[in-house]
Parts: C-alpha cells; sequence; structure tokens
C-alpha cells in the first residue's frame, strides 16, 4: 500500500511536472485568457529606464520638426519626386509620434505634443488618462483635449526623470517657462534660421536644401538611436527596442535615397 | 489543326480504344460535373462591400470575415507565451515550430484542427526568426534582453557578457525535447536569417544572417567595429553574414565571410568618359565654373550651389562682403572638400549601398538568392553558398524598406515587400496610398535582370488602430500558377495570383477586427506558409491558426487537390523549396480545368479529355491516358503549348504507372 501510494504520488508529480512544462491555454474560458493576456501587457510597461523616456520625448520633438520642414514641399514648388519623399515622411513620422505619445501616457507620463505656426514651435504637456480597473490603454487623442499648455523651451538634457514610478509626472522641473523655441541644440534639428531658409526657398533651390536639411535631420535620429543603445538596460522593452531599431533602419535608409536624389541633381545639372 | 478536327480525332479515338481494348470491358464513362466551371480570372468579383471593412474589435472575440478559405483551426499560445509576440514559422514533419519573442513553440499538427503543444521553450530574444535543418534548429537574437542563459531577466548593463546577439542553435533530434547546443554571436544580432543547403555539400549548412540593429560595442564581443571600411577593413557595417554549421558538429558553427555584396551600388551613371561630357565640362571651366571630381567624375557645380557653399566659406572665415580673389582662389580650393563633406565619401551615410538587408530569400534550385536590402531589391548568384555575389539591383521610389523576396515557383518572376514603418504602423488606411507598403512584382530576364511589372497591396481598408503593411508568405503549389499566401499583420491573411505579374488579383482572403478597437496594440499575422496542404499563420497577439483552400471558378478543386499532392519533410520560407508534383490525377485534372479556364480548347474537347482520365481513374485502365497524351502532345502549339505539353507528360507518366 505504501509503495503504490508513494508510486502514485510519483506520478502525480510528473503529471503536474509536465502539464507545467507545456501549459495548454485551451483549457482557460476566454475570459481568463483576455485577462491574462492585458495583465501581461500591462506589466510589460514598467519595462523602462530614464533613458527610454528620453529618448520618446526627444524624438516627438525630432519627428515633429520633420513635419514642419515636409509641409513646405507642396507650396514651395517641390519637384515631383520631393513632394512623395516629402508625404511619404509626414505619413510616418505622423504615425510614430503618435505611437511614440502612447508609449509615454500608458506609462503614465507626459507626453510633449508640439505645434507649430510658420516655423514658430510651442509644445503642450499631454497628460495621462486616469487610470482606472478595466482601462487598460489611454487615448492619447481624448488626451489632447485636456492638455496642460506649456510654452517654453523644453530642455531635454535638464529634464528628471530619476523616479520613473509610473505615475505623477505632472511636473517637469528641468523646463524653463522662455518663448524662445530653438531646439538647434538637439543633434540634427535645424536652426530658425535653417528653417527660415527653407520656408523662403522656391524650386530646385528648395528640392536642395529640403534633402540637404532632411538629410541632417534624419541623421541625428540615427545618433539618438545609438545613443539610446549606448546606456545600460535602455530598449529592453520589446516595443522600445522595435520602435528605436525600426526608426534608426528606415531613417537610414531614406538617408541613403536623399544622398543618391541629392548626387542625381548634381549629375544632372552638369548634363543640361 | 482546327478545333472541331482536334475535337473529333479526339473522339474518335476514345471510340476506337473503347471499342479495341484487349480486355474489351473499358467502356467510355462520363466525369461528373465539376462543383464549379472554372472562370478566368478577369471575371473573379469579390464580395462587395468588402466584408474586412469596419470589422468589430476584440481580442479573442473580434468579429472576422473569410472568403474562399476553411477556417480549420485556432489555437491560443501557451500560458507562458500568452501576452508575448509570436513571429516567425519554421515546419519539420509533422510539428510547426513557432518563434516568439520570449522562446520557441512547437506543435504537434498530426491533426490540423487540434494542434498539439509539445514544448514551449521560454529563451527570450527579439524576434526569433526560426529555421530548421535535418537535426537542427536556428533562431535568430536581435534585441538588446537576449541571454546565453534564456533567462528572462533582461540584461542591465551596455557591456554584458550574458548578452546573445546572434544565431541559437537548438538540436531536435528529439523535437519534444529541444536541446540548446551553440550559439554564434554576431556583431549586429540576427534580425533575421535564411539556412542554404549547397547541393554539392552534404556535411555543412550555411546560413546568411541579416542584422540592422546598431554594431555592439568591441568590449562585448571583440572584433565589432562600426568603422568605416578604410577605417577598418573589417567593419560590421555593409556586408551580411555567412556562418558554416558543421551537422555532425553545430558547436563549431562559425562566421566563414563576411561578403560585401553591396559595394558601388550607388555609383552614378559614369559621364567623365565621353567625349561630348568632357567637351562640356571643359567649356564650364573655361567659362568660370567650379569644376570638382566627384566618383571619379569631373563635375561642374551648379551656379546656385556654388553661391551657397561660397557662403558656408564666407561665414566659417567670418568674412563680410565680397570675397577677394585671393580668397576667391582659397575657397575654390576647398570646394572639393566641401562637396565631399556634403555629398558623402567621408562619412557612414554616403555612397555604400545599404548596410545590411532586412532578409534574404535563398531558392538553390534557380542558384538564385532575393535579397530585401535596405533601399534595394538585390538579386544574388548563390551558386558558391560562401560567396554571394549580386547580379542585379533595383529601387523604386515608392518603396520605404526593402523587406522580403518571394520566388515564382519557376523562378522567373520576383515578389518583394515594403514594410515600411517597420510592421507596427497602419499603413494600410484608405488614405494610404497602394503603391505604398505593397508588394512590388519584377520580372527576371535571361541576363538574370529585374524588370518591374506592378504593385499589389491590401485592397480592404483596414483601421488605423490596426498595424498593417506586406508581410511574410510563400508559394501554394497551385501546378503551373503563381499564388501566394502573405500575411498583412492586422490586415489579416490573403490569397493572390500573380501568374500574370502585371495584373495580381486577390483570390481569397481571411481578416480579423482589430486586437484593440480604441488603441493600436501590436498584432495580426506575422507569417503564413504553406505547407502540406494548409495555410498556417502565425498571429502575434492571438496564436496559431489553420486555413485550408476552398474550391470557386477561380481555384478548383482538382488545383487544390494537385497543390495537396506535393508533400514536404521541412519547410522554412527564407530557403524556397522548389516545388515538384508528382504525376496524378488531380495534376492531369488541374491541367485540363486550366485549359478549360483560358479556354485553350473547345468545350467539347475539353469534356473528352475529362471523360477520358476519369474513366482511366476508374477503371484502372491506361491505355485511354496513353493516347490522349499523344494527342494533347500532338497538338501543343501557340499560347498554350506549354500546359499542354505538361498535361501530355502527366498522362504518360501516369499511363506509364
Amino acid at each position: 500500500m505504501k509503495n503504490s501510494f508513494f508510486i502514485t504520488l510519483l506520478a502525480f508529480t510528473f503529471l503536474f511536472t509536465l502539464q507545467s512544462i507545456a501549459q495548454d491555454t485551451r483549457d482557460l474560458s476566454p475570459a481568463e485568457l483576455e485577462k491574462l493576456y492585458w495583465d501581461r501587457i500591462e506589466e510589460k510597461l514598467s519595462i523602462y529606464t530614464d533613458a527610454d523616456v528620453k529618448f520618446m520625448e526627444d524624438m516627438i520633438v525630432h519627428h515633429s520638426q520633420a513635419l514642419v520642414m515636409s509641409q513646405f514641399a507642396p507650396t514651395n514648388g517641390a519637384s515631383e519626386e520631393v513632394q512623395v519623399l516629402a508625404a511619404r515622411i509626414i505619413n510616418a513620422q505622423l504615425d510614430e509620434i503618435n505611437i511614440m505619445q502612447r508609449w509615454l501616457l500608458d506609462r503614465g507620463l507626459d507626453a510633449p505634443n508640439v505645434e507649430y505656426n510658420g516655423i514658430e514651435s510651442t509644445i503642450t504637456m499631454l497628460q495621462p488618462a486616469k487610470k482606472d480597473d478595466g482601462a487598460h490603454m489611454s487615448d492619447p487623442m481624448m488626451d489632447k483635449d485636456d492638455a496642460m499648455m506649456m510654452h517654453g523651451d523644453m530642455d531635454h538634457d535638464d529634464m528628471d526623470h530619476s523616479e520613473h514610478d509610473g505615475m505623477d509626472h505632472d511636473e517637469h522641473d528641468g523646463m524653463d517657462h522662455s518663448m524662445h523655441m530653438d531646439h538647434s541644440d538637439m543633434v540634427g534639428m535645424l536652426s530658425l534660421e535653417q528653417l527660415a531658409e527653407l520656408r523662403d526657398a522656391q524650386g530646385p533651390l528648395f528640392d536642395e536644401l529640403f534633402l540637404e536639411y532632411m538629410i541632417q535631420h534624419h541623421t541625428g535620429a540615427v545618433v539618438m538611436v545609438e545613443e539610446l543603445f549606448s546606456y545600460d538596460g535602455a530598449a529592453q522593452g520589446v516595443s522600445t527596442y522595435k520602435l528605436a531599431s525600426d526608426i534608426q533602419v528606415d531613417q537610414r535608409t531614406e538617408i541613403a535615397r536623399m544622398q543618391q536624389m541629392l548626387n542625381e541633381r548634381v549629375v544632372s545639372s552638369v548634363d543640361e | 489543326m482546327k478545333t472541331s478536327q482536334f475535337t473529333a480525332l479526339f473522339g474518335a479515338i476514345i471510340l476506337f480504344v473503347a471499342a479495341c481494348s484487349p480486355q474489351g470491358k473499358v467502356e467510355q464513362m462520363s466525369a461528373p460535373m465539376p462543383a464549379f466551371d472554372p472562370m478566368p480570372l478577369s471575371m473573379i468579383e469579390a464580395p462587395s462591400p468588402d466584408p474586412r471593412v469596419g470589422l468589430a474589435g476584440g481580442l479573442f472575440d473580434a468579429e472576422e470575415a473569410i472568403w474562399n478559405l476553411e477556417h480549420v483551426s485556432f489555437t491560443p499560445p501557451p500560458e507562458s507565451f500568452v501576452g508575448e509576440w509570436n513571429s516567425d514559422l519554421a515546419f519539420k514533419g509533422n510539428y510547426v515550430i513557432q518563434g516568439n519573442f520570449n522562446g520557441v513553440i512547437i506543435w504537434d499538427m498530426t491533426d490540423p484542427t487540434s494542434p498539439q503543444l509539445v514544448n514551449d521553450y521560454v529563451c527570450p530574444a527579439s524576434q526569433s526568426d526560426v529555421s530548421v535543418y535535418g537535426d537542427l534548429l536556428f533562431v535568430s537574437g536581435e534585441g538588446l534582453e537576449g541571454r546565453l542563459d534564456c533567462g528572462t531577466q533582461g540584461n542591465d548593463s551596455r557591456i554584458s557578457e550574458d548578452r546573445l546577439r546572434g544565431i541559437r542553435i537548438f538540436d531536435i533530434s528529439d523535437i519534444e525535447n529541444p536541446e540548446y547546443v551553440a550559439n554564434v554571436q554576431t556583431c549586429r544580432g540576427s534580425h533575421t536569417h535564411s539556412v542554404l543547403k549547397d547541393p554539392n555539400d552534404d556535411e555543412n549548412v550555411y546560413v546568411y544572417v541579416s542584422g540592422s540593429a546598431p554594431v555592439r560595442p568591441d568590449e562585448e564581443l571583440p572584433g565589432c567595429s562600426a568603422a568605416l571600411p578604410e577605417e577598418d577593413p573589417n567593419t560590421a557595417l555593409f556586408r551580411i553574414e555567412v556562418i558554416q554549421v558543421p551537422l555532425d558538429n553545430p558547436q563549431a558553427a562559425a562566421i566563414v565571410n563576411s561578403p560585401r555584396i553591396f559595394d558601388d551600388l550607388e555609383a552614378p551613371p559614369s559621364h567623365g568618359l565621353a567625349p561630348a561630357d568632357l567637351a562640356a565640362i571643359e567649356e564650364a571651366r573655361a567659362a568660370g565654373a567650379v569644376i570638382v571630381e566627384f566618383n571619379g567624375s569631373p563635375i561642374a557645380i551648379p551656379d546656385q550651389f556654388v553661391e551657397r557653399l561660397r557662403g558656408m566659406y564666407k561665414s566659417e572665415q567670418g568674412i563680410e562682403g565680397d570675397l577677394t580673389e585671393a580668397q576667391e582662389e582659397e575657397f575654390r580650393a576647398g570646394v572639393p572638400d566641401m562637396v565631399g563633406s556634403m555629398f558623402g565619401g567621408a562619412d557612414e551615410l554616403s555612397n555604400r549601398g545599404p548596410n545590411q538587408c532586412h532578409d534574404i530569400t535563398l531558392y538553390p534550385e534557380i542558384g538564385l538568392a532575393g535579397g530585401a536590402c535596405e533601399g534595394y531589391g538585390l538579386l544574388l548568384d548563390i551558386t558558391d553558398p560562401t560567396n554571394p555575389v549580386r547580379v542585379d539591383a533595383v529601387a523604386d521610389e515608392n518603396f520605404a524598406y526593402w523587406h522580403s523576396a518571394t520566388f515564382s515557383n519557376d523562378g522567373k518572376t520576383v515578389m518583394f515587400t515594403d514594410e515600411w514603418g517597420g510592421g507596427t504602423g497602419p499603413k494600410c488606411r484608405d488614405t494610404d496610398p497602394m503603391e505604398w507598403g505593397a508588394n512590388a512584382i519584377f520580372t527576371i530576364g535571361d541576363d538574370n535582370k529585374m524588370d518591374f511589372q506592378s504593385y499589389f497591396k491590401i485592397p480592404a481598408a483596414q483601421t488605423t488602430e490596426e498595424n498593417c503593411v506586406a508581410h511574410n508568405g510563400s508559394m501554394i503549389p497551385v501546378p503551373d500558377r503563381d499564388i501566394m499566401v502573405q500575411s498583412w499583420y492586422q490586415g489579416g491573411i490573403l490569397v493572390f495570383d500573380f501568374t500574370d505579374p502585371a495584373n495580381p488579383v486577390e483570390i481569397a482572403y481571411h481578416d480579423r477586427g482589430p486586437v484593440n478597437p480604441d488603441e493600436l496594440v501590436t498584432g495580426g499575422s506575422w507569417s503564413v506558409y504553406w505547407y502540406n496542404g494548409y495555410l498556417i499563420s502565425s498571429e502575434i497577439a492571438r496564436g496559431l491558426d489553420f486555413f485550408a483552400l476552398e474550391a470557386s471558378p477561380f481555384l478548383t478543386q482538382n488545383e487544390i487537390d494537385a497543390a495537396n499532392t506535393v508533400k514536404l519533410e521541412f519547410k522554412n520560407a527564407q530557403g524556397q523549396p522548389m516545388y515538384k508534383w508528382p504525376a496524378s490525377f488531380a495534376l492531369a485534372k488541374a491541367y485540363v480545368d486550366q485549359l478549360d479556364r483560358d479556354p485553350a480548347m473547345s468545350e467539347e474537347m475539353i469534356q473528352t479529355l475529362r471523360d477520358g482520365i476519369y474513366t482511366a481513374e476508374m477503371t484502372g485502365n491506361m491505355d485511354v491516358l496513353m493516347d490522349l497524351a499523344g494527342t494533347v502532345s500532338a497538338n501543343a502549339s501557340g499560347a498554350h503549348a506549354d500546359k499542354m505539353n505538361k498535361l501530355a507528360s502527366t498522362l504518360q507518366d501516369l499511363a506509364q504507372g
């Protein structure tokens, strides 16, 4: 009896172990499965570092400038080729800005939102929706309505994210409230003078200037990704790594394309 | 021979055969009416309005739309993989190997209506691209969190001796218990990889590694360099890696070559040598233009541009007003350097072509590979596996990021995808152009030059909450047609025919509403591949789906049955297998359906063929087939000659057993 009991116990243990090695989920109810999924997604939101947060904030500001640069193309007599490129940059970077804003808001952090009036920019901070049970995500479109307006220069180097508890990021100590909006200290960003030059350029000159400045601008994004990856523990989360990695690859690819477009312009101008 | 004569002759042969058959008992039987009359693709009418538009969302209860497919099964991921991204698929025997950012999931597909979980191997790495060969399983690791010990804790420092970025190798001789036997660390990690078996080398397989992430620090993996080629010939940039894996000693796997398949890709057309061009340059020089050497050719710098350069020079030198003659001379002398630094030649982002490939599809049977490499689609000669050589390259103004390649079975067409936005963006909205984030189809000429034919993109608009762009797929072995099944992330899966490469047509699909209707959450089909009769899809957020093709006038049951006669022992989509069809009644009937569809013959003739094949199949008397084969072959000419010859040889093979 004793022996057979022991064997039965062993068998049960063995079965239990097998079960935990290969845990099929088909016996879970759809509701249980769904809860498990969203809980896991929620858990992962806590995997980030200060460097990740700074990257997202900076890149939103960075991408926003690419939008305003590209928006000049249709009105400034850009060639069709440059207009196609500019339209694609607007499409791509607008989507990425949305993703990065959601990335911040989902983690309970404020997200910069840059609006341009001509070449003058204003940054407002979108605030995360108050978390309540059952709502796993926040909606930035909704948040934009009650965004806190903050006119001022975002000096990203001074931004303090030392305590990212995922909550209470209403105050950014490093922000001063001056009206000066020149982001040229961020790598690759155009100065106000360069933006004005682009705004005033027309036709073939615009094309050339656009390509040259967008290469400068994109190069900044590539450097920002490389910088991010050089921080301890950065980009460990899947969504963070994927976003940064995609930005790096896409912009490098686009730089090569723009470089080629510039080269062709030099060559064709010899032909004429 | 006229159609009517042909028909009459056919009829006479059948009668003659039936009458003179030695057994004297074979009677002509009438083939049953097919469920669908084959119809040309030009007549296809997809359900309208498209039911994929506006599907209600939900993780496991989203609304679904399906057309010309049967949904055979859906299986959620095992517990430790719920909430982790599913990625690529590989197949071996009756097993499906599903990559996941948290490891590898192995399913037994013996019963496709209910795949059984046999192992869930937790070993995090993005993006866990998987391939098999023999007893080995290869898994890609690119992200910063991957660990040699498969730990889930990530790596918390920039330099970590625990980090794995590269290829993991598992022994799967006991596939239900994979054993982690080796690693090959690479400088940029492995985003994807492709396994190549050299027909002339049975001891090794070769793994081509594609990795586009920034280069690892030398302190973490000695020898890794992100320097420029002229500074460090061993730089990890501008090359791919080829790993040789000894099959009986995978621990000895190592990088054996890092070919520079991108060199000189962007060299602009040479103008220097043409006399007219040289004369033009001299004329410009005489007129006072600034001339520089650029990529080996003299170039006259446009005046506008010189003016800008002059401005830069002035501000650098702090000069106000006009330049003096001496300053002008100094400025002109410095122009080549200024141009050089602006147009590359001196920095990483210059004229070197792509930095890396995203994916390389190897097709050893035709000796070619399709490389999807940043801004280019490349055609590589891989007859020497360790030394791939570029034979052609294409770029396309509508393509943002060349992602992957798939060849038609005959290797005469290649389809590239543009994974615009990287797969997490909603690129199939009604506001996104149909040429962006799409497929581009090229024919491959006898000289191995690629020629653009068309774009193809999912025709159903998706919401802003659904990541959607062209992604992975594979050919379906419908004989004599180029039909592919493809993933579009949350756009679902679809089947399209590009037999006419200039006119791709969608013929089937399945789609679910968004994972979350209120916010974009990454999901949808990462990969869908045909494997031994099923379309098997890896759904990022939801799990594993099995589909089967359903017959329609545009893809008949005979064509599906013929496809299902193809049996593979294993499959990696990035190591494209050449499909070969054994002679079968299904194959003969599929060809007849296709001749009917085109239509290449009169209805009477088609019926004669159907009846003859049916008679042989039912009675086992093959004499009928031999005679049909002779007649079909003798009459094979014109546009359908090739298909008629294929039918004739199938009939002949069947007759000869």
